[in-house]
């Protein structure tokens, strides 16, 4: 991927098995974010693809790609803030099927039927986020760690096969931190899901996932479990620098 | 001034209001999504007005099946303009968009001189809609009370497809985020499509009694209308819906009772609205209901 002259993430390789819970880690500016971009076609790799389900969905459009069972959260929060917390769940399950124009804007007929039972799923969605007692507060007025919890239920509310997390825990104290874990652990076996992620808490990542792959100047510099990541040399010079002999990423 | 007067007055101005809201209207919509002045909005109560004659005239269909079917011409024409002239700079600098808005304006209206000329077009107005009613010393045509009931009603219809449906929420979240509404699964063209739908069906019923109110149908009928209505979309808040509304009462009543009170400034009524947007912009840019200004990546 390039951005005029600058070259952002190079030769990039990752491979995800169904199910599987992969970090993707790296110091600022690694690359970690545009990786996601590519991969939900909110931006069009310069060159290279994107294989999902036998099918290359580079450079196709986000609401394409979305339809297909990708979904994200966002380093930066960015929830519909003037809409309340279950309507921005309820925007991610109407278009989770294409419907037709005049039922849309009319909703004749069955539209109430329709409404009613979204807006069930989304309350029982909510309910399982311990969000039910927020639903008709705006989303900007949440907490952090709510509006954290809120864009992890409305990226869900696509119905995902692939949950793309970017920074879930940022901003968080340990307590909360832990919980997240707890939460992205349960999730995934509920929801049958694969998930790749991008922190910079180490124990969060170290903890959770089953394999890392290293980003360094938009390359690939290591790949393995959080074992072999933590100790290897490499790692450990893009993100302390020097030397550091024999240290270890904690 | 008498009070049957005074009353008269503002009976007047809630009319004329209402016909800037309902134009308001569909710039607040497109600005809400796009934030694009779509200058070219005007033009569209000049296309509603020559479809509804046209419909009248030269297929002598009558008035309750030409003017709704001018509505729907509108609002297609809407779709039109938005596939034409800003869909493919979706990506371009918002400056590119209003540029194209400005040329969009230009074409349509020369577009309309061209084929039809210059020359003014009486308006068939209905009888219906002449007769006067008389309540004590008030006498008011149904025309003047026709144009305020019918923009509450289309305005409670628009509220209610905004805030209680499933496009509406896409609507909604398309204006505060983009990218991240395409990411839902919500494809932003089609949302796109619907707004400009709504903005120019409303428009082209503002149209159609405009041109009732004043039968005199030209290619540049759109200009000050649109203009007005732009005004009022920004004294209520550019950006919100009802917004819109209350700025187009309040620029209604303004120029009509401004005029009742001191004739002599009549002929500066046009002047007088256009001081309103500067004093607006320089007073408080985000109108009366407007939110602060949020720059949309």
């Amino acid at each position: 991927m390039q951005f005029g002259g600058l070259c952002a993430v190079n030769d990039f390789s990752i491979e995800l098995k169904p199910g599987e819970l992969v970090g993707l880690i790296g110091p600022n500016g690694a690359g970690k974010t545009t990786v996601f971009n590519m991969i939900t076609g909110s931006l069009k790799p310069t060159s290279g693809r994107v294989l999902w389900l036998e099918e290359d969905v580079a450079g196709l459009p986000p609401h394409y790609v979305a339809a297909r069972g990708i979904a994200r959260t966002f380093q930066n929060i960015r929830l519909f803030g003037d809409m309340t917390v279950l309507e921005n769940v309820m925007v991610s399950f109407h278009f989770r099927l294409r419907s037709s124009f005049w039922e849309a804007m009319t909703g004749l007929p069955g539209y109430g039927r329709e409404e009613r039972r979204i807006r069930k799923d989304a309350l029982e969605f909510l309910e399982e986020m311990g969000l039910l007692h927020l639903a008709n507060e705006k989303a900007s007025s949440l907490a952090y760690g709510q509006q954290r919890r809120l864009e992890i239920a409305r990226a869900l509310a696509t119905r995902p096969k692939l949950l793309l997390l970017d920074e879930p825990a940022a901003g968080m104290n340990p307590p909360e931190t832990r919980e997240l874990a707890e939460l992205v652990r349960e999730l995934r076996t509920k929801y049958d899901l694969t998930i790749l992620l991008i922190e910079h808490d180490m124990k969060f990542v170290m903890g959770l996932c089953g394999r890392i792959q290293v980003l360094d100047y938009g390359i690939t510099i290591a790949t393995g479990s959080p074992a072999e990541i933590q100790c290897n040399p490499d790692v450990i010079r893009a993100y302390l620098g020097g030397e550091g002999d024999g240290q270890c990423l904690r | 001034m008498t009070a049957t007067i005074f009353l008269q007055q503002i009976i007047n101005g809630a009319s004329l209001g209402s016909l800037y809201a309902l134009v308001a209207i569909g710039y607040t919509m497109v600005y809400g999504i796009l934030r694009l002045i779509n200058f070219a909005h005007g033009d569209l109560l000049m296309f509603a007005a020559y479809a509804a004659i046209y419909g009248s005239t030269l297929f002598s269909l009558p008035w309750f099946i030409s003017f709704p079917l001018a509505v729907v011409a509108t609002a297609a024409m809407g779709i039109l303009l938005d596939r034409a002239a800003y869909r493919p700079l979706r990506d371009a600098p918002r400056i590119s968009l209003l540029i194209s808005a400005i040329g969009a304006s230009f074409l349509l209206e020369n577009l309309a001189l061209v084929v039809i000329g210059g020359v003014p077009k009486g308006f068939p107005r209905p009888s219906v809609f002449d007769q006067v009613i008389s309540v004590g010393e008030l006498r008011i045509q149904i025309m003047t009370i026709v144009t305020p009931v019918m923009t509450i009603v289309l305005l409670m219809g628009l509220l209610y497809i905004v805030h209680r449906t499933k496009i509406g929420k896409a609507m909604r979240a398309a204006s505060k985020d983009f990218e991240t509404t395409r990411l839902m699964g919500i494809n932003l063209d089609w949302v796109i499509a619907v707004t400009f739908l709504l903005g120019s069906a409303l428009a082209a019923a503002g149209g159609v009694m405009w041109a009732m109110k004043y039968p005199q149908v030209n290619p540049f009928m759109g200009v000050i209308p649109g203009l007005k209505a732009f005004i009022a979309a920004v004294l209520g808040g550019i950006g919100s819906i009802v917004g819109a509304v209350v700025g187009g009462f309040l620029l209604g009543l303004g120029e009509i009772l401004i005029v009742a009170f001191v004739p002599e400034l009549a002929l500066y009524r046009d002047a007088i609205a256009f001081l309103i947007l500067i004093l607006v912009l320089l007073f408080r840019p985000t109108g009366i209901m407007g939110e602060p200004m949020i720059d949309k990546s």
